[in-house]
């Protein structure tokens, strides 16, 4: 009963802060958003474009500050450019790591060229390298917020024809569904989702909110409707804990949302087998092994 | 969408599902066949055969409307093929299926039958029971909790079939349905289509490399290799004479004592099957 006061005591002394309160404002949206598109990153195994895309968004990023305009303007629009890119580049969703990698090699090293023009801190880098959402403002709230809105709008238009062609992409195609415009679609949501994650985990952490918290979903869901709301409730738990453990102890809190949502997929990847009872119910039902044709 | 779209009756009592009048098919740089007629009717189960790379897959993309002929004119039901046609049900050929995709077989059968439609659907009350129906139609209703990821090759075409069947179609494009199947699971994949076919009267083309399997239940055969097309009942079709006319050299078609037929002299890409 005492610790229940103490921590409910020990919260409000946290959020007297403004900082802090944008924090979890911001880091909410953003694992809301993250744990949604997430969902399809895996499920297209798009998530190697998902971290490009976050590459790219740093040479953005960078040159807005160079600019000394705010770095999510930059970051939308290098992210939004470089989505487009892609998907115009390869049409189809598999055998574009060449494409992506070559993209994303140039534009980190155009990150690195803006860095160096700007004079100032070299904090500016680190924190859109490795996130700094103690430094958010109410401005960059605001665009959060707005980015969230329409991205949360995008995906319930989407979300059945999106489903449909990432699980079955011709026969999506043969039903009249545009597969070029559906890819399109897909990467600038993750493109405004990549954008508003890196001010939380930053660019060379952004798998931890877009990836793994829908990896683990995945993993315990069958049904994609439950999938991405486990994958969601998994990243916002990862933002709160890791920023309230951020607050009391002096270390990074991209670290602790990044060590969280590893140790999850750990216990999950191998425990998972062993307790799941959705796993043990199928293996239950199959056929003896001699029908089984050893394809996957 | 599948509102009354009557059939215009004319002189024929039950006018052709599929006909094909002298198509040219390919790419403007790159004939794949020519020459093809060829008219198929309700209820017709039908193999499209050739080897490798002679066009198969080209024939369904035109009747999917995917791709348009260079020459001549197919119609279904006196329509010129459209993409997202309501009365295909579709299986493409594939080889795997993501070994990650945990996704239940249910939520596939139900996607194919409301998954191109945009915006959310509060209940999936009726989708949910379509894809029941259909499952139970291929004999799949106890692999609708199941993962894909957990399915054997037969139960996957199984699905695959019942995903085809939701939209109730009059016409079902089958892409190799039987290559991942071992002899005992191939048969038992075409009893069940023979049964789909005759059940509930609708018009199969089923690809296949091997016609041996398929042969006791076809009303017609599609024979695609060399750039021509062959069409007509299997005896028809598989005789020495007709293809040799067809190819203009020396074609032998045997048979042996269990009706099994070999079609020898027409060159082809075997041996990477």
């Amino acid at each position: 009963m005492n610790f229940i006061v103490n921590l409910l005591i020990q919260l409000e002394q946290m959020f007297q802060y403004q900082f802090m309160q944008h924090a979890f404002e911001a880091g909410t949206l953003v694992a809301i958003v993250a744990g949604i598109v997430g969902y399809f990153v895996v499920l297209r195994r798009s998530s190697f474009a998902a971290h490009a895309l976050s590459h790219i968004g740093f040479a953005g990023a960078a040159g807005a500050v160079v600019l000394g305009i705010s770095p999510v303007i930059g970051l939308l629009a290098f992210t939004s450019i470089g989505g487009i890119g892609m998907t115009v580049l390869g049409p189809r969703a598999s055998n574009r790591d060449v494409q992506i990698g070559t993209v994303l090699a140039f534009m980190l090293g155009l990150g690195v060229l803006f860095i160096s023009l700007y004079t100032g801190y070299a904090t500016e880098a680190y924190s859109i390298l490795f996130g700094e959402i103690l430094g958010i403002s109410a401005v960059d709230v605001l665009v959060t917020a707005v980015a969230a809105l329409v991205i949360l709008c995008a995906v319930a238009f989407v979300y059945r024809p999106l489903l449909f062609a990432s699980l079955d992409e011709d026969v999506a195609e043969a039903k009249g569904l545009h597969m070029h415009m559906l890819g399109i679609v897909f990467m600038l949501l993750v493109a405004l989702a990549t954008s508003i994650a890196v001010q939380v985990v930053g660019v060379l952490l952004i798998f931890s909110l877009m990836v793994t918290p829908a990896a683990i979903a995945q993993r315990l869901a069958k049904r994609p409707w439950r999938a991405v709301v486990l994958s969601v409730i998994i990243s916002l738990m990862a933002t709160w804990l890791g920023l309230t453990v951020a607050f009391y102890e002096p270390y990074p809190v991209s670290f602790f949302i990044t060590t969280i949502v590893f140790v999850l997929y750990v216990l999950v990847r191998f425990l998972q087998p062993k307790i799941n009872p959705i796993k043990a119910r199928q293996t239950a039902a199959l056929p003896p092994p001699s029908e089984r044709v050893n394809q996957f | 969408m599948k509102t009354a779209n009557p059939v215009p009756v004319t002189a024929t009592v039950q006018p052709a599902v599929i006909t094909g009048e002298n198509i040219v098919a390919g790419y403007p740089d790159k004939v794949v066949w020519r020459g093809a007629s060829f008219s198929l009717d309700r209820g017709e189960l039908v193999a499209v055969i050739g080897p490798n790379g002679a066009g198969k897959t080209t024939l369904f993309r035109l009747l999917l409307g995917l791709q348009q002929p260079i020459s001549g004119t197919i119609k279904i039901f006196n329509e010129t093929p459209k993409r997202g046609n309501p009365r295909i049900g579709y299986v493409p050929q594939r080889h795997v299926i993501d070994s990650e995709t945990t996704v239940e077989c249910l939520e596939l059968v139900h996607l194919a039958y409301c998954g191109f439609q945009w915006g959310f659907h509060l209940s999936a009350k009726v989708g949910r029971q379509a894809a029941r129906v259909a499952l139970q139609a291929v004999g799949a209703a106890e692999l609708a909790p199941k993962s894909l990821n957990a399915l054997s090759g037969g139960e996957l075409q199984r699905i695959f079939l019942a995903e085809a069947l939701v939209s109730d179609p009059d016409i079902l494009l089958l892409d190799e349905p039987l290559s991942s199947l071992d002899i005992r699971r191939a048969q038992e994949l075409v009893q069940l289509v023979d049964r789909v076919v005759r059940s509930r009267n609708v018009t199969a083309l089923l690809v296949a490399h091997d016609i041996n399997p398929i042969l006791p239940y076809l009303d017609k055969v599609v024979y695609i290799a060399n750039g021509k097309v062959a069409t007509g009942t299997p005896k028809e079709v598989l005789t020495s004479e007709q293809l040799s006319d067809l190819y203009e050299t020396h074609v032998e078609v045997m048979r042996d004592s269990r009706g099994n037929v070999a079609i020898i002299g027409i060159e082809d890409h075997h041996g990477d099957e």
